[in-house]
């Protein structure tokens, strides 16, 4: 396995020409979404959210859960560019969702993350 | 991903627990086109055009709303100076004109649109005066209309018989409203240099040098700020100043995010992103609150100027980073009756008139939801006027009244204005009097500051 620096001096044919380093600074992050959720830990809530996702399309490109404490954390990007329904339609399953499980689900356009914490 | 949780987290909690929000997405209209030959025929095309231009406005907010999870409290409308579209008319009594910008406002779904308005810091056209004469029927015959009136510039010098005139044309409003505290004061600002893009309400206008429709916003946060300072007790000024730097960086950047989207989506231009602290009447989301957490007893002890001054000037520096065209007002708000802080220090006897006025001069806007005793003379309230924009013609800066002098009501009352105007204890006014200065006729040349060619 090749480190990063080894691959730079051209220890790999790997394209880098095909890496954009810029790509995503402050163009339209298009059809991608951030579905955060919050809540006391219990069982089944990621397999809950990522079958209403299933259910409507969306392709998880990432998952990051942490327990901050109690409560449980988990934000997930996704990719609505396939997705068959609307947008307001995935949310009011999300919405039901919180509502049996007790939890907080949101789902935001990922350009709120990228403008408020990217320079 | 992109992103630590932590920052998904910050921002989540910005917006559910600490009252971050776009205050207002404002479409700026350009009625330049409408000008016509008669009265009737203007008022159609004005009802037109502004039907026409804002008619998915409040869709598209509530879709940019909905996508990015940031709420968005008010969307309005604000439309070039009426005197100038309705000048033309040679009509004297522009009431109706007023009428129909209640209407047009009515039928795209917005709660205020300005632009009742008049420029007169050098001088007062027929249209203008007619404006100016029509300004208290107007307010009291409409729900949404707001009315502003430019009196001086650094460049032009103030216009003292302007002044003069509008502090009867404010004691005329309070008296056609005084079944309602005398609400249409609220509607009504009086300026010195007077932005042409501002966003916000009473104050907004589509100014003369504009396109022919812009995007303008007003973003908020007194909420996120107050929570950031408050956790920062015994921090030096440096550390302070630059958590300050940054929470109005990220609160400006979600302002540039949805000022560019809703340009995009309403295909009109994107004018500027104002940077001002705008508090409303909630628990929380006060600027009082904020100087009383960087360690004031009570907003309008000694320090609160410096307090406003240093927050102020941080809020821009943050702001500025942020947005590609920062405008309008840009700067902390200070309404006495829509902050619950700025209302408990008067209450608590903290604050008066003239440190409010002092602390006008370091902050945007000026004397501000000010409610004062209904038997204030109208040359006191003149008087008043010339003080803050004097503060403005000199400081290079925008500075503004909006007094509400209540009928029937004197210190110790408290009046009720409602919704996001809020209520306010009367506010004490000096006894002596400048009817001699206010009689004087004619206008205050350029200051110095504004010969700079």
């Amino acid at each position: 396995m090749l480190g990063l620096g080894e691959m730079l001096l051209g220890g790999c044919d790997f394209d880098f020409s095909k890496l954009d380093l810029t790509a995503s600074e402050l163009r339209p992050s298009g059809d991608r979404a951030i579905v955060s959720v919050l809540g006391v830990d219990r069982v089944g809530i990621v397999a809950a959210v990522a079958s209403a996702l299933a259910n409507h399309r969306v392709n998880i490109l990432d998952i990051h859960q942490t327990l901050f404490g109690d409560l449980f954390a988990m934000n997930m990007l996704v990719d609505l560019s396939n997705s068959s329904s609307e947008f307001s339609s995935l949310r009011a399953d999300l919405d039901r969702i919180s509502e049996q499980m007790g939890l907080k689900i949101l789902i935001q356009r990922e350009d709120v993350f990228r403008f408020m914490h990217r320079v | 991903m992109d992103f630590s949780a932590r920052e998904v987290l910050e921002t989540i909690k910005m917006i559910e627990t600490e009252n971050l929000d776009i205050r207002t997405i404002t479409l700026g209209i350009s009625l330049r086109d409408c000008a016509g030959p008669s009265g009737a025929e203007t008022r159609r095309r004005m009802y037109d055009k502004i039907t026409r231009y804002a008619r998915d406005l409040v869709k598209v907010a509530e879709s940019i709303e909905r996508d990015y999870g940031i709420p968005i409290i008010n969307k309005r409308v604000s439309v070039t100076p009426i005197a100038i579209v309705a000048e033309a008319s040679g009509e004297r009594d522009l009431t109706p004109f007023a009428q129909t910008m209640d209407e047009a406002a009515e039928a795209v779904g917005v709660d205020f649109i300005g632009g009742f308005s008049a420029l007169v810091h050098k001088g007062i056209t027929p249209g203008d005066q007619a404006l100016l004469d029509s300004i208290p029927s107007a307010l009291a015959g409409t729900q949404r209309v707001c009315a502003s009136v430019n009196v001086a510039t650094t460049r032009e010098g103030i216009n003292m018989d302007a002044i003069r005139e509008m502090g009867w044309t404010i004691k005329k409003t309070a008296e056609l409203t005084k079944d309602r505290d005398a609400i249409g004061c609220a509607k009504l600002v009086v300026f010195a240099n007077i932005p042409e893009d501002n966003p916000f309400m009473a104050g907004a206008l589509h100014g003369i040098g504009q396109g022919d429709a812009t995007v303008n916003i007003g973003v908020s946060g007194p909420g996120v700020v107050l929570k950031v300072i408050s956790g920062l007790q015994s921090a030096s000024f440096g550390e302070l100043i630059d958590a300050l730097k940054r929470t109005a960086f990220k609160i400006t950047r979600v302002g540039e995010l949805v000022a560019r989207e809703a340009a995009r989506r309403l295909s009109a231009d994107m004018g500027i992103v104002d940077l001002s602290l705008a508090p409303t009447p909630k628990v929380g989301d006060s600027v009082a609150d904020i100087i009383e957490a960087m360690g004031i007893d009570r907003c309008g002890a000694p320090g609160t100027t410096a307090a406003l001054a240093i927050l102020n000037d941080a809020v821009k520096k943050g702001g500025c980073m942020a947005s590609s065209y920062v405008g309008g007002l840009s700067g902390a708000f200070i309404p006495v009756s829509e902050d619950a802080g700025m209302v408990d220090a008067v209450k608590a006897g903290a604050l008066s008139i003239e440190k409010l006025e002092a602390m006008t001069s370091v902050c945007s806007v000026g004397l501000d939801m000010i409610a004062v005793p209904g038997d204030t003379s109208a040359s006191t309230i003149s008087g008043i006027l010339a003080d803050e924009i004097a503060i403005g013609v000199i400081n290079c800066k925008t500075t503004a009244v909006r007094l509400i002098p209540v009928p029937g009501r004197s210190v110790g009352d408290v009046a009720q204005f409602g919704g996001l105007f809020g209520g306010a204890p009367i506010v004490r006014v000096s006894r002596f009097g400048c009817d001699a200065f206010v009689a004087r006729k004619g206008r205050v040349p350029a200051p110095l500051q504004g010969i700079r060619n």
